[in-house]
């Protein structure tokens, strides 16, 4: 037992924790909270901030969802990096995929 | 964080003993370590699932580049109450969700079986709130859906709804240059989306259910709760997809009262 846990925190293992109904009801208000105020930052036109202060409040929503809901905030780093992974491997998608779709205008060749 | 987490007695007493847990595979060597395994393995399938995703909201972004202005003329077919109620729907229901891990998790943590029996019901219960409210949001979307294809707005399926030249008129189309092909390529992407994302609620549902049933047999008492806990998180990452899907189908053409179609 002794010997798991001394080779579990070299490792950066952890210990389960439950995380306590508390966190959750004060991630779930904040989450209502993003909710409104997504509905009513597009109830204004401000052209193409509107897009901009949408997805910061997406990914905020998502943020919490992911750290609290679930666990991630508590998880080992392996976990941690998993979850990482999977964000990076989406920027990677973009990334790739737009400059190539931004840059085919100016590599086409000048016109006879 | 002490007071936000607590560690279970029961668990270090059942990693002391480990070898006569049930639910503890042979090629494990103790219970932290599968608990590892298997929450690595889930986040591993999740960060597939955000890729098929991400091929969507890829061609919705290159799109949304390319024909923007069709976009908004899309998106103001939507209901945007309706939308915003099933956003509001899933977030329940990941709180729901949440607390049903919450209440597996510590369901045997007290040795009284009276504490026992009420957190059983409560994991129950909670399941159930999950389900019912999983089943709204399909309903809602379902009835959407109902409405788009009355209205001819289907790509593939019915798409009549610019045949009526008063439809083009009310739009603008001509005025903002944008050709009723490229709000049909809104509607591909909405209905992929939007049914990719619908088909994961299904196939959430059909977990649920499953786990209901188990809940009640207290298959997921005595330290085996890690089952609700990777199903949980399925649950929630098709909840973060729809917080996007939200924003970027029916916010783009801005909250308004006529919008709700009320």
């Amino acid at each position: 037992m002794s010997d798991h846990n001394t080779q579990d925190s070299e490792h950066g293992g952890h210990e389960h924790h439950v995380v306590q109904p508390a966190v959750y009801y004060k991630v779930f208000a904040a989450l209502m909270v993003a909710l409104v105020a997504t509905c009513w930052a597009a109830a204004y036109d401000l052209g193409p901030l509107n897009t901009i202060i949408a997805m910061i409040i997406a990914v905020a929503k998502a943020a919490l969802i992911v750290l609290f809901f679930m666990h991630i905030k508590f998880s080992s780093k392996l976990a941690k990096v998993f979850a990482v992974a999977a964000l990076f491997w989406l920027s990677l998608l973009f990334a790739l995929s737009l400059q190539d779709y931004f840059t085919r205008a100016q590599m086409q060749l000048p016109k006879m | 964080m002490a007071s936000e987490t607590e560690v279970l007695d029961y668990e270090v007493e059942a990693e002391e003993e480990h070898e006569h847990l049930p639910f503890l595979h042979h090629h494990f060597d103790d219970i932290s370590q599968q608990r590892e395994s298997t929450t690595l393995c889930m986040w591993l399938f999740l960060a597939t699932e955000a890729m098929m995703f991400g091929g969507l909201f890829f061609a919705y972004s290159l799109y949304r580049w390319m024909y923007g202005a069709a976009y908004v003329v899309g998106s103001k077919h939507l209901n945007i109450l309706l939308g915003s109620i099933n956003t509001l729907v899933l977030l329940v229901s990941s709180l729901t969700m949440a607390m049903a891990v919450y209440n597996a998790a510590t369901q045997s943590a007290v040795p009284d079986p009276n504490v026992v029996r009420r957190k059983r019901r409560l994991l129950v219960s909670l399941l159930w709130s999950t389900w019912i409210l999983g089943a709204m949001f399909i309903g809602i979307k379902g009835v959407e859906w109902t409405t788009d294809y009355r209205e001819g707005l289907v790509p593939a399926v019915r798409w009549n709804f610019y045949d009526n030249p008063q439809h083009v008129e009310e739009d603008h189309l001509a005025e903002s240059g944008v050709h009723p092909d490229q709000v049909k390529m809104y509607f591909v992407l909405y209905f992929s989306m939007t049914g990719l994302h619908a088909i994961h609620m299904i196939v959430g549902l059909i977990l649920v259910g499953v786990f209901i049933r188990l809940s009640a047999r207290g298959q997921f008492a005595n330290g085996n709760d890690q089952p609700v806990e990777i199903m949980g998180l399925y649950w929630h990452f098709v909840d973060i997809i729809w917080v996007f899907l939200f924003p970027l189908l029916y916010l783009i053409g801005g909250f308004t009262m006529n919008r709700m179609h009320l």
